[in-house]
């Protein structure tokens, strides 16, 4: 603040206390020829009003509120640029709420920050912690249980896009993800035969019972030869690459779910699921309790149960 | 003599002047050092002003009342940096007219909610919130996917907020904004606005 609005600020504090002091002094007591009177001389319907001083403990008060700002403008920020003899602030105050949590839990993540992610899935203690980041930061997608959602993956089995290794779960974190599966049915041909052949196809891959339908055969031999396109991403035989996010389409883990209508979407429309990138949000050694949560999730006891 | 007082009391004009002039204290000291503060006044510097996408999408939150709920001010108060991000400050919130502080928390703050999730979550969300949250309160807005945008006042917007507020956009930047909206926002919908609305929020903030 310039000092012009500094003084500026100062003087209208000041003149608004002292008038108020003048105020109350000016009026502490009655002049004699009215104290002399019983009523105000005001009747309503037979009920008058009485003639009486402010009350002592009310003055009282008042002059009590005028010495607390007064105190209060001695210790805190309030005159312009005068801190205060306490040099509070809102941020100074954040500030040390900060540092205090930090000096507490510092310690304790470079502790867990040294640990490699596989020996830190053993102890409770990580897990709890990791548990309650996951809470903040991960559930709204993957669900308070991590077992994912519609178009979010299930971080419980055993089943990855990207990875399940301690670093490709990191990188996952820190840098996020973008799914890249391209509109296909262009490619693939481009007429709506042509699509839902290769949905019949790609089902068959998990399966091949699709076949037994001599019908479906037909139309699975004729897409067969066209997943070539697909295979620069899923691979030949279907199998995916976690280099590129394109998901296993031989296994029973759909992410968009398996029926014929969801697959040729996806073949039409193409599918980009996006995994934000975290690392802007939470610390590195935060993000390390994480990946260790999530690594975790799908390797100790206590969660094989949900497979 | 009279009281001192009763000349006040008993002249009508001279109390209603004077009463003016006790309530005017606390704004003078409090609020009018603002519009000169630089802290007040100063955009951060990386503050840029919102698209037309953006801006629609911002009208499309205070018309459904989404800052009835969701306030847009995160406190200087650790537990709300830890979950939201870094508290509000003045300087992100020179170009907006109005701000859409809010009040109420009875969603969580959306101050730092730009890019924390996907625009297909926000889709999903807005359609209907139980299906990525189960536990949510809030209603569902489906028929914004449905609706598109209505453009008929975003160039006068525009205007107004360059001619009279001071947000700095240029001729060649309404320009260029009026030509997305004939390209590649023609088929927006309300949702694609609120979406960018809300993927953009707190960005100035949160990205190192």
């Amino acid at each position: 603040m310039s000092d012009f609005w500094s003084w500026y600020v100062i003087v209208i504090v000041a003149l608004n206390i002292g008038g108020c002091a003048v105020l109350l002094w000016a009026n502490r007591k009655m002049s004699a020829s009215e104290a002399a009177k019983e009523t105000t001389g005001h009747n309503f319907d037979g009920i008058e009003e009485r003639n009486t001083p402010l009350p002592r403990w009310w003055l009282i008060l008042f002059w009590l509120t005028l010495g607390f700002a007064i105190v209060y403008l001695v210790l805190y920020p309030g005159m312009g640029n005068y801190e205060g003899t306490l040099g509070w602030s809102s941020h100074k105050q954040w500030q040390e709420e900060v540092e205090l949590v930090e000096a507490r839990t510092a310690p304790l993540f470079a502790q867990y920050a040294a640990e490699p992610v596989e020996e830190l899935i053993k102890y409770d203690e990580v897990m709890g912690v990791g548990a309650r980041l996951f809470a903040n930061n991960c559930a709204v997608c993957h669900g308070a249980d991590a077992r994912g959602a519609r178009g979010y993956p299930n971080l419980t089995d055993d089943d990855w896009l990207y990875g399940g290794s301690p670093d490709a779960i990191k990188q996952t974190l820190v840098n996020g993800r973008q799914g890249m599966m391209p509109p296909m049915a262009a490619a693939i041909g481009g007429t709506d035969e042509a699509v839902s052949d290769m949905a019949l196809y790609v089902a068959s891959l998990s399966r091949p019972q699709l076949a037994d339908d001599p019908a479906k055969a037909e139309a699975i031999a004729r897409a067969k030869p066209k997943f070539a396109m697909c295979a620069a991403c899923h691979g030949a035989d279907g199998t995916g690459n976690q280099m590129m996010g394109a998901p296993n389409l031989t296994d029973n883990t759909w992410l968009y779910g398996n029926t014929l209508k969801d697959i040729e979407y996806a073949i039409r429309n193409g599918r980009a699921g996006k995994m934000p990138a975290q690392q802007d949000l939470l610390s590195p050694e935060q993000i390390h309790v994480l990946t260790a949560y999530v690594y975790g999730l799908s390797r100790n006891a206590d969660n094989a149960d949900g497979e | 003599m009279a009281n001192r007082h009763e000349k006040v009391e008993k002249n009508v004009g001279l109390m209603i002047v004077l009463t003016l002039v006790a309530v005017s204290f606390g704004g003078l000291a409090e609020i009018v050092p603002l519009f000169w503060q630089q802290a007040t006044t100063e955009p951060l510097k990386t503050l840029r002003p919102y698209t037309a996408l953006e801006l629609e999408g911002k009208d499309i939150y205070i018309r459904e009342g989404c800052n009835v709920c969701h306030t847009q001010m995160v406190r200087p108060l650790r537990a709300e940096t830890e979950r939201y991000g870094p508290y509000s400050v003045a300087g992100e919130d020179v170009w907006e007219h109005p701000h859409v502080w809010g009040s109420k928390r009875t969603g969580p703050d959306l101050a730092r909610v730009g890019q924390r999730y996907s625009d297909d979550w926000h889709r999903a969300h807005l359609r209907n919130p139980r299906d990525v949250v189960p536990e949510s309160n809030m209603p569902g807005y489906p028929w914004l996917h449905e609706t598109p945008v209505d453009w008929s006042d975003t160039e006068t917007t525009l205007h107004v907020f360059k001619d009279m507020f001071g947000v700095p956009y240029t001729d060649e930047d309404i320009a260029e904004q009026m030509a997305n909206i004939e390209g590649k926002w023609s088929e927006a919908t309300e949702e694609d606005a609120l979406v960018a609305y809300l993927q953009q929020l707190g960005t100035e903030r949160t990205r190192r």
